[in-house]
């Protein structure tokens, strides 16, 4: 496990040697997977539990799959195929609560601003994050894989299974969505 | 910045010990931990089937590189022992036997396996030339077999191969670190190796007692209770039985083969 296998070159590399790459793809992906299951579920604990087991049922299902269907995978979307299900299960009833701003802003204020832009420069990480977490499931999802995690539509669309134009919707919506949670609770 | 620019903010690192988890949860690495023994801070590694490795080395590093090159697999720092292991680990390592703990020899022949599990047997404070491991077990003749099944024995100190000398009486070579660990073990089990040493160059293979016609293995906890006055010394077996002795029911003196 030494020199790192680009992504790109895994699913070869994950038909030809399972046990041997298998490392490389947790590298690859722990950060993406941590992140986008941090901000679905809200809780650290939880994205921890959740990456570890996804990666955990990844590999059981590599181990089962036929080395030509391993080397046709994109993984970057395939591991949310797991992964999003996992954190459904657990953002239980997140949307009710209503967090009160706990971190401070990580950007300079400009007064030239308008008042959308305003209200998110002002507020912080973590309290946006507090405002991801209360979406709605289908919105959250489509939210973070989109723009905390950087998948494609059709990358997200196969990893939640819900058609392409529903997910550019639910991205669509959510982010109105936040924009009007944040303005209307700037401090 | 706009409101996807702020998300991408919310990107994370995942924790450093998340990687070595997933991999002990795959069974694709072993985890360890780190224990005190006689012979200082040793490595102990298991997975589900057990203790797979008790190992001395100079840092993690090393025992990490250590483990894969021997096992194979890695070996990652455990947050925590599973409970069946944590209750008889320490134990073993004081007492040097498995006793109730589990050991994974998945990766042993059985003939090796057949040697550490007599190995397992000698008492703490006891020593066994090899040529007994290979009676014992049905192999008599396989004595260089038995030496190097033990030089590659997995778990020392757990499975006290440290107990297994040379006929001659000379400790012989040890696997953990050190040969001078085999002696500093025996000693520290309370066993007098330079009484030992010299006793075995007087050609003491033996010995028995005068009342009761047993003759045992040096070592051997009825041996030491013989008292000087009666305490009778043989150079071999064979000598023993001439002189109307028996062999011990407790610790089996065998003929050297």
């Amino acid at each position: 496990m030494n020199e790192p296998i680009d992504i790109d070159r895994l699913p070869a590399a994950l038909a030809r040697d399972l046990d041997g790459a298998f490392p490389h793809l947790v590298r690859a992906l722990q950060d993406a997977v941590f992140s986008g299951a941090l901000r679905m579920t809200g809780s650290r604990a939880d994205a921890e539990d959740v990456t570890q087991e996804a990666f955990l049922r990844a590999y059981r299902a590599l181990g089962d799959y036929p080395a030509a269907r391993i080397r046709n995978l994109r993984l970057r979307g395939w591991i949310w195929t797991i992964a999003a299900n996992l954190c459904r299960n657990r953002a239980r009833t997140l949307a009710r609560r209503r967090e009160t701003l706990v971190s401070e802003p990580t950007v300079a204020v400009d007064p030239e601003a308008g008042p959308e832009q305003r209200a998110l420069d002002l507020i912080g990480l973590e309290d946006l994050a507090a405002r991801v977490a209360r979406l709605p499931w289908a919105q959250r999802s489509s939210v973070v894989l989109r723009h905390v995690v950087g998948l494609g539509y059709g990358e997200i669309a196969e990893a939640l299974g819900r058609p392409l134009g529903t997910v550019k919707n639910d991205v669509h919506r959510g982010l109105d969505r936040l924009r009007t949670l944040v303005t209307q609770e700037a401090p | 910045m706009n409101i996807t620019e702020h998300l991408a903010g919310l990107r994370a690192e995942a924790p450093a010990h998340l990687l070595p988890r997933i991999m002990a949860a795959t069974g694709l690495a072993d985890r360890y931990v780190v224990r005190d023994s006689v012979l200082g801070r040793v490595f102990v590694a298991f997975n589900d089937r057990g203790v797979s490795a008790v190992d001395l080395a100079p840092s993690p590093q090393e025992f990490e590189e250590r483990f894969t090159e021997r096992h194979g697999r890695p070996a990652v720092p455990a947050e925590e022992v599973p409970a069946p292991i944590e209750a008889h680990l320490d134990r073993a390592i004081a007492e040097g036997k498995p006793g109730k703990l589990t050991l994974d020899l998945a990766g042993v022949t059985p003939f090796q396996e057949a040697v550490l599990r007599k190995t397992a047997e000698i008492p703490a404070g006891e020593i066994r030339p090899y040529g007994w491991i290979a009676t014992e077990i049905g192999r008599p003749g396989a004595t260089r077999a038995v030496g190097t099944a033990l030089a590659r024995n997995p778990v020392p100190l757990v499975v006290p191969c440290h107990r297994v000398v040379r006929s001659d009486g000379r400790l012989g070579d040890y696997s953990l670190g050190d040969r001078s660990n085999k002696g500093r073990l025996l000693e520290a089990e309370g066993l007098d190796t330079g009484r030992l040493a010299r006793d075995a160059a007087r050609g003491v293979r033996f010995v028995g007692s005068d009342t009761t016609h047993i003759f045992c293995h040096p070592t051997c906890r009825d041996a030491r209770r013989i008292t000087t006055r009666h305490r009778v010394e043989f150079r071999s077996t064979a000598a023993a039985a001439e002189a109307g002795y028996r062999p011990c029911r407790r610790c089996r003196p065998a003929a050297a083969a």
